[in-house]
């Protein structure tokens, strides 16, 4: 007699990528639009970008239900560290936040693949990188998602940090600027576009620096 | 005999001596694999006043990456017959071309024309005898001296003949584009028209399919292979910078281990013989 299985799945991949970029004093972070389940596309046009503090921006990707339930509780716990400080929570306090909120469900996860983009307390770029259930890395930059697997390979080769064996240690944020990271991430996720079939329609870039937080679109292949 | 492994069948093709190994694995919870190199795909076909018209996509996906941009989907099979293959690429590609062989050596041997139907028969009794283990899901369609004909096989081995038929991941796409659009007595442009237009529907819509549309038009005497009849999916974004890649290799650690000389060399021995 064997054990019974079960006939359903709490889970759904609705794929796509995401990537971070950190600077000197700037943060880029960027998603495509396209939310798809199976070989099907639900929408072109959802946004996997989710703005938690004034500094710190978080992108998702894996199963976007899971994704809206774990935005809206961080959006609400930053309303109470707001009204306990009276300050806004700096990107670093929220990437333990979030590492604490996906660890709280380690039995039951959050099928939600994130990286947290902003910048730290001294006005640098920051990027912090999540697994499904909480482990967390402060890094110079990241991909998740569907298109991770080919898109890190080339961020690794372009904007490598250097070895973490070499001392001293140096420090991992890009030498890049602002438009040229940019630009890298543009060619990386009309890369991606060409061989992954869950990215595509359109990228959505999010920039954070000094001035504030811009917001551009650029099209990709709709196939 | 007693030694030699896996026998191979007496007469070729599949030997399922695996089969209770891989039910065996399976019970204790091992994954067989998931990902052969599949066409994703959507083809179709119409029948119009001329003769017929065989469409295809162009992308071949390996699970979830695309692994062909640009691939044949539409197989020759007798100067006046195309078939276009869904399914497993290889399987596709084996059935098609041994078809195609079989047809040409029949040619020499009757000195006619090829039918359609021979291929149809030939197709089916190959993919039932496989019972369904050869994945090849095809649309096959030609001209021959009894007329236009336009077929669909599956890879179980049952055929059907229409009008218009659509098959792979992308079908329900472009049958909606078909179902909507058809109707008898299509001029060659607007059968054209039709057929990029569901294909496009299933290039747009389904995952699977994707990159170009390849057309071949079939008429009484004449065929017209139109490969990459429209490229609808450019690259969006080149850098005009260009990148710059690393020629020097990281040395991260360099540590020389001489090893000690084992082997006593005596000055002054005989000299080799010649």
């Amino acid at each position: 007699m064997t054990k019974q299985q079960a006939n359903w799945s709490p889970y759904d991949n609705n794929g796509g990528s995401c990537v971070a970029v950190a600077g000197a004093d700037y943060c880029v972070v960027a998603a495509d639009t396209r939310m798809s389940t199976g070989y099907s596309i639900l929408t072109r046009d959802y946004s996997k970008i989710c703005k938690l503090a004034d500094k710190c921006v978080m992108a998702s990707s894996g199963f976007q239900a899971d994704v809206k339930a774990l935005q809206k509780l961080l959006a609400a716990r930053h309303l109470i560290y707001q009204q306990q400080h009276n300050k806004q929570m700096s990107c670093p306090a929220m990437g333990q936040l979030l590492s604490n909120t996906l660890y709280y469900k380690r039995f039951f996860p959050y099928y939600s693949f994130n990286v947290l983009g902003g910048l730290d307390s001294e006005g640098k770029g920051c990027v912090f990188t999540y697994d499904a259930v909480g482990s967390y890395e402060r890094v110079g930059y990241s991909s998740q998602g569907s298109g991770s697997t080919l898109i890190m390979p080339f961020l690794d080769n372009q904007l490598k940090s250097p070895s973490p064996l070499l001392l001293p240690a140096l420090d991992a944020v890009t030498p890049l600027s602002e438009s040229e990271a940019v630009d890298l991430v543009k060619t990386v996720f009309a890369s991606a576009t060409e061989r992954d079939i869950y990215t595509g329609d359109k990228l959505e870039i999010v920039v954070i620096n000094a001035e504030g937080i811009r917001r551009e679109y650029i099209e990709l292949r709709k196939d | 005999m007693s030694n030699s492994g896996i026998d191979v069948p007496p007469k070729g093709g599949f030997s399922f001596d695996l089969c209770r190994r891989n039910d065996m694995l399976a019970k204790k919870g091992v994954q067989p694999p998931s990902s052969f190199r599949k066409t994703g795909t959507t083809i179709v076909g119409l029948v119009f006043q001329d003769g017929v018209i065989l469409g295809a996509d162009t992308r071949a996906t390996e699970g979830p990456i695309v692994c062909d941009k640009n691939c044949e989907k539409i197989h020759y099979m007798a100067p006046n017959i195309y078939c276009c293959g869904a399914g497993t690429a290889a399987d596709t590609e084996a059935v098609t071309d041994m078809v195609s062989s079989q047809l040409q050596l029949h040619r020499y041997h009757t000195g006619r024309e090829s039918r359609v139907v021979t291929a149809l028969t030939l197709l089916k009794k190959h993919l039932f005898n496989y019972q369904g283990h050869v994945q090849a899901a095809l649309v096959l369609g030609g001209v021959d001296v009894t007329g236009p004909h336009l077929h669909t096989i599956y890879p179980h081995g049952s055929t059907d003949t229409l009008p218009f038929a659509t098959m792979g991941s992308g079908s329900l796409a472009a049958m909606s584009v078909f179902e909507s659009k058809y109707r008898e007595g299509l001029t060659r442009d607007e059968g054209i028209t039709i057929v990029v237009e569901a294909i496009c529907s299933g290039i747009f819509n389904d995952l699977g399919s994707g990159s170009n549309v390849d057309v071949c038009v079939l008429t009484k005497g004449h065929k017209e292979y139109l490969r990459n009849h429209l490229l609808p999916n450019p690259r969006t974004f080149v850098n005009p910078k260009g990148f710059t890649f690393p020629k020097k290799i990281e040395v991260l650690l360099t540590k020389i281990t001489p090893l000690k000389e084992k082997v006593e060399v005596i000055e002054g021995g005989d000299a080799m013989e010649e």
